[in-house]
């Protein structure tokens, strides 16, 4: 007689290990080290909180009195600095009687930035969305067609960190996929052309590229013909980035198995079909982490064009108080004011990395 | 070309003809040796041998996956050389399945079958979404379209495979070791769909280790090995009556236990 298989009906485990208390048990209390550990931060945390609190904002002067803030230093912080100063942080030595247009211009850029971070807009009708609202950007700051020109080298602060990162990113991306595809061609010329650009590149620091496009560049070019500074910055960033950014997709691409490629010729499709289709979708989807660490970095980057004399966010500040004897000692505070604003988006930047790593991801979920 | 025209004119011509081909891997591994080989429309052929004999080089040279040095390779009157279009030609005629089944995992399967038709056949998403779920229906997994791929089993995958490849609606089927990878219980649902498929008519070459497919729908077994065809018969003769020792050799290994 034949044995008879007899399936055991599954049950739950007997002790709880999904959830928040379970978690805290395990990680925050799960032997006597880390009981300790735990113990002494807490207790470190509350130590250290109440200086603070007292000097962010029970001691805090938030009038814009210097002499006031001045009583108050070394107790309390001086945000007056901040509510004093901070239209010429924001926008620079943008006209102070034009600082609508930048706001306005920002306001619709960023606007299509997070629009564009929404896949149902993923469709092709936004390249030209795009293209219209740079066109408006660039007319409400510049001027013309009824509005009086500001010329570029008085655009500064906020705007004109967005504006750079905004655009260096999205020329760089494209170009780093190219390059990347480049340096993985069959084609000796295009190959080596790409492994030549990304070396150079990377073999220089940011502060020279930025050096060579606004004071070595117009040597070079025949005389009378001028190409903006913020546009040679602007290329400068974007080739800089793009070389960075080139290998992170390389890095992507290599990961991608051979079968892929294979299955898609087999299945007739081109070079750039099979990249477009297949591999790139893929290929993207591994590196989100990695491109947005350096679009993160991009925007922080910005912040180094103050050396050829564009005054972003980071130099708008500098310009705010340097000049001023009465708010100069308050630098600080204005800092951490400037941080609050890099922070907000590039926590931003990083939470949407997450959120659309886990999209792009669904089709590895079992 | 002249020898491609008569070829078309007459009724019993060659849908694949290898002629003195050689392939080399880098300058030393010489992986295709003297390859002759003619296949008629509507044939079925298994390709069998030890690992390292060159048979799944052999039949990626068909689809150009691989290209070879030497000789000549004629598929449907089209010869393969760099010409890409003569390349792309071939492809939109030719099928392929793979060991690993290489289904696209970021797809779902119904978009890993409309994927050809729709970029390269030019079809609309409509009339390409109804040719996918009748190849669907044909290998019975008509309702796992939406899901993605990893979401499938090994056996499930594999039939996914065989139908983005007929989407193109081929004239020839290539099949690499199918059903190597699968886990034992699945290789039966992989074979029978590709018996069936055999029996529809379709030009067929495979290279398998499964004996009993080759004996049950097989035209012809081909036995490579060191890069060469040793021996090609029927599967009767070849399994009850082996020419050479070669052959003998590897069938007592195969079959032995």
């Amino acid at each position: 007689m034949s044995a008879v298989f007899e399936p055991i009906a599954a049950r739950p485990a007997p002790v709880k290990t999904e959830g928040f208390l379970p978690w805290v048990r395990r990680n925050l209390f799960g032997n006597w080290r880390s009981t300790l550990t735990t113990v002494a931060l807490v207790a470190l945390f509350v130590y250290w909180l109440p200086g603070l609190a007292d000097w962010a904002l029970f001691s805090a002067v938030f009038r814009t009195d210097a002499d006031v803030c001045q009583a108050a230093r070394g107790s309390g912080a001086c945000w007056g600095v901040v509510a004093e100063k901070y239209r010429l942080i924001i926008f620079g030595r943008y006209p102070y009687e034009e600082q609508w247009r930048p706001e306005v211009a920002t306001l619709v850029l960023v606007g299509l930035l997070v629009a564009s971070c929404i896949r149902t807009f993923w469709k092709p009708w936004l390249a030209a969305v795009w293209v219209v609202v740079l066109a408006v950007f660039f007319w409400l700051m510049y001027g013309g067609l009824g509005l009086s020109v500001v010329q570029t080298d008085r655009w500064g602060g906020l705007p004109l960190t967005i504006m750079l990162a905004t655009l260096s990113i999205v020329l760089a991306f494209p170009l780093s996929v190219l390059v990347a595809l480049g340096r993985r061609s069959d084609m000796p010329a295009i190959r080596t052309f790409c492994v030549i650009y990304v070396e150079l590149i990377r073999g220089v620091p940011l502060i020279s590229v930025l050096f060579m496009a606004s004071f070595m560049f117009p040597l070079f070019m025949p005389p009378g013909l001028t190409i903006d500074v913020l546009i040679r910055v602007l290329v400068g960033i974007t080739l800089f980035a793009a070389a960075y950014m080139a290998e992170i997709v390389r890095g992507g691409l290599q990961a991608i198995p051979k079968g892929q490629v294979e299955a898609a010729q087999s299945l007739g499709l081109s070079y750039w079909q099979t990249q477009r289709k297949i591999v790139l979708p893929q290929a993207l989807a591994m590196v989100v982490p990695g491109i947005m660490n350096n679009f993160i970095s991009i925007f922080k980057d910005t912040s180094l064009v103050t050396i050829v004399s564009l005054y972003e966010l980071t130099g708008a500040l500098g310009l705010a108080l340097n000049s001023d004897a009465n708010w100069r000692p308050f630098k600080i505070e204005g800092y951490l004011f400037i941080t609050a604003i890099y922070f907000v988006f590039c926590f931003a930047m990083s939470r949407y990395s997450l959120w659309i790593e886990k999209r792009l991801n669904v089709s590895k979920s079992r | 070309m002249s020898h491609q025209a008569s070829h078309s004119h007459h009724g019993n011509h060659h849908i694949i003809a290898f002629d003195k081909v050689n392939k080399w891997y880098g300058n030393n591994f010489h992986v295709l040796r003297d390859i002759n080989l003619q296949v008629k429309k509507g044939e079925r052929i298994v390709i069998c041998g030890p690992s390292g004999s060159g048979k799944s080089t052999l039949i990626r040279c068909i689809n150009r996956l691989e290209e070879h040095q030497e000789g000549h390779i004629v598929v449907d009157g089209t010869e393969l050389t760099d010409d890409v279009r003569a390349i792309e030609k071939v492809r939109k005629e030719v099928g392929m399945v793979f060991q690993q089944f290489n289904l696209f995992p970021h797809l779902t399967v119904l978009e890993n079958l409309t994927l050809s038709p729709m970029w390269v056949g030019r079809l609309p998403k409509k009339e390409a979404e109804e040719r996918a779920m009748t190849q669907l229906k044909r290998v019975r997994i008509a309702e796992q379209a939406q899901k993605f791929p990893l979401q499938l089993s090994g056996g499930q995958q594999q039939r996914v495979a065989i139908a983005r490849a007929l989407c193109l609606t081929p004239k020839i089927m290539l099949f690499d070791e199918p059903t190597s990878a699968l886990d034992p219980e699945m290789i039966k649902e992989v074979l029978d769909v590709m018996i069936e498929l055999a029996k529809g008519g379709i030009t067929m070459l495979c290279v398998t280790h499964e004996m009993g497919f080759a004996k049950a729908v097989a035209d012809r077994v081909i036995f490579m090995d060191q890069g060469q065809i040793v021996e090609e018969n029927s599967p009767h003769e070849f399994f009850n009556n082996p020419k050479s020792d070669r052959t003998k050799d590897f069938l007592s290994k195969i079959l032995g236990h």
